[in-house]
């Protein structure tokens, strides 16, 4: 079966749980930003929780169905709509042959994830099917969908019960402010206790440069360094290291004005110091912010981190004992 | 040399081995990365080398990050005795400097630049103190030069110049980084050289372009077939000066599928190096041209 892209919307890309293994080329872990709404969003139409989805940001697009099919969108609030007729989100419901899925404006949230029943079925490349646009690699043709795009759908493995819903309290969604718990370290010794204070007290707001490599934040007071003599092969800015890799959630400061959090299409590494890494369980929230959120960085050490860790995960458990 | 040990949040381990960079930085932290491969710990998920340091992603349900700290810090000690000596390749990438992409390029973005009213190259030439455009080619291409890391985007190699640390070329960032660079420029920043595997973003100063692809995510060129990204850390890079009529010729091979850079094994000893820096590249030179 398949499915003919009418409108692609904004930035809609195939995505799944991503592509380890090849960090050390400069070769990203891509895939969903949101994982725990892609995760949510396969478990509704009884897809493995790692099937590929699309990804669609800030606008939907417009999807033409051949047969039918049993859908769900979560994630972001962007009501989807069944020629013209709005459906509820986490929820799964049906799209018959030759009906069209379609997408009210985006109402919270920046990133939704659409499941298929069957999943979106593109070239496996590197063990995964996620799109990482930069390197032109994976997804449909390495590329975002453009309109005229034919997608084809795997085959069903696991019946699916229109109807079958998530409930609101194991939608997870980000704050207002958004708080992002960070572990301080990596080059934290390059700005002084001041600027350390004044990083965590500030309320930053997201810069409109923001995508699936990383995301900007404006608006804090610029960080004041340690002076020191720049270690050779360094380069002469105060915010300059020898190229050195970078984590995911990572947040790099470029001459100490604007943070920058990597995801998932990460560049692997680079020549600007980083104050520290957000944890792994905030890194789905900073997918689902829109420019212009108010965003607070909150510290953490490692025990907070591991403990986020785990809750997140005991959240994931309910999912699954929710769907099933 | 201090090593350095940081986590990166709940999944990553950063280890500094020096704050500045040098061949012998980049060697411990090969043989460290080495030795992680080999004592094959459970948990751990990529194995990064970089420049002068390196990065463990490992997951924290397999291995507890206190317990991952302790093995590498185990590991360090096993690094520090190992043998700075590595099988590696050499070869010969052909570069168009001044080529017509790179500059038209880099006139787009002339406000973003510390010299708006010269080209990178001819900036490049004049504050390491070189001989014009002709000097610095010289230069550039005179020397081989260490892969040293590879990253930033799919497969982009950095490359340092195996000469005296005082001859070394050494050249700030853009002011502000460009939003373009063309694909397959050779740019330099701080003291690393590198190719731009594919187009997009980036702050290193421009000085000529390659008609050798180094990134094939389809992988229908035939030296990129059994893998897409060419470059590997610890591969010695010869830069070879060409011409117009040159470049055109081996973009006509790549296309008709026929280009095979000219490539040798060859061991490679830091030791050997450190005491005869000439003497070392000439055998290098040696090897990939066969005299």
């Amino acid at each position: 079966m398949a499915i003919k892209v009418i409108n692609p919307g904004l930035s809609t890309t195939v995505q799944d749980l991503g592509r380890p293994g090849y960090y050390h080329l400069g070769i990203p872990l891509s895939g969903g930003m949101d994982r725990f709404a892609l995760r949510a969003a396969n478990l509704l139409v009884g897809n493995d929780e790692g099937a590929a989805v699309l990804e669609a940001v800030f606008m939907g697009p417009e999807l033409q169905f051949a047969s039918d099919a049993i859908v769900a969108v979560t994630g972001a609030e962007l009501p989807p709509k069944v020629d013209g007729n709005v459906q509820p989100t986490w929820t799964a419901f049906k799209v018959k042959a030759g009906q069209t899925l379609g997408f009210d404006f985006l109402k919270s949230g920046a990133r939704a994830y659409i499941a298929v029943q069957g999943g979106i079925d593109v070239p496996v490349v590197l063990g995964s099917r996620s799109t990482y646009t930069l390197g032109a690699l994976g997804g449909h043709e390495g590329r975002k969908l453009a309109a005229g795009d034919a997608l084809k759908v795997g085959g069903v493995a696991k019946a699916a019960k229109e109807g079958r819903s998530i409930p609101a309290n194991l939608r997870r969604l980000p704050g207002n402010p958004a708080e992002l718990r960070v572990v301080p370290g990596l080059y934290w010794h390059r700005i002084t206790d001041a600027a350390g204070t004044g990083f965590f007290a500030d309320t930053w707001k997201v810069a409109p440069e923001a995508d699936r490599i990383g995301y900007r934040f404006k608006g804090g007071k610029p960080l004041e360094f340690v002076p020191r003599k720049q270690p050779f092969g360094a380069g002469s800015d105060p915010s300059n290291i020898v190229d050195a890799c970078y984590p995911y959630g990572s947040i790099q400061v470029p001459g100490g004005t604007e943070p920058i959090v990597l995801h998932r299409d990460a560049v692997s590494g680079g020549g600007y110091f980083m104050v520290g890494t957000v944890i792994s369980a905030d890194m789905d929230l900073i997918g689902q912010l829109q420019p212009h959120t108010p965003a607070k960085f909150v510290k953490v050490d490692m025990k907070g981190a591991l403990q986020a860790r785990h809750d997140r995960q005991a959240l994931l458990q309910k999912l699954r004992a929710a769907v099933n | 040399m201090k090593t350095r040990y940081s986590f990166g949040g709940d999944e990553h381990i950063f280890v500094e081995v020096d704050e500045e960079m040098s061949l012998e930085a980049f060697f411990k932290s090969l043989s460290m990365t080495t030795a992680v491969k080999e004592s094959r710990i459970k948990g751990v998920t990529e194995i990064c080398p970089a420049n002068a340091s390196f990065q463990i992603k490992f997951d924290p349900d397999v291995i507890a990050p206190d317990d991952m700290l302790a093995e590498l810090k185990r590991l360090e000690g096993a690094a520090d005795k190992a043998e700075s000596s590595i099988k590696t390749r050499i070869v010969e990438i052909p570069v168009l400097y001044n080529d017509p992409w790179t500059h038209e390029t880099l006139m787009r973005f002339r406000e973003r630049h510390q010299d708006p009213k010269s080209t990178d190259i001819e900036y490049a030439a004049r504050i390491n103190n070189l001989d014009g455009v002709d000097g610095f080619v010289k230069a550039h291409s005179g020397a081989p030069w260490f892969v040293s890391m590879v990253g930033f985007v799919a497969g982009l190699p950095f490359l340092y110049q195996m000469v005296d640390r005082k001859r070394q070329i050494e050249v700030p960032k853009y002011l502000r980084p460009r939003t373009d660079t063309p694909k397959l420029t050779v740019g330099h920043g701080g003291c690393f050289g590198c190719i731009y595997s594919v187009r997009g973003a980036g702050g290193y100063q421009m000085f000529g372009i390659t008609p050798m692809p180094i990134y094939d995510p389809k992988q229908e060129i035939k030296y990129l077939k059994d893998f897409m990204v060419f470059f590997r850390p610890g591969d010695i890079v010869k830069w070879k000066p060409i011409d117009r009529a040159e470049y055109d010729s081996a973009v006509a091979d790549v296309e008709a599928g026929k280009f095979a850079p000219r490539m040798r094994d060859v061991t490679f000893s830091l030791d050997e190096f450190r005491r005869d820096i000439d003497g070392t590249n000439a055998k290098l030179m040696g090897v990939l041209y066969g005299n």
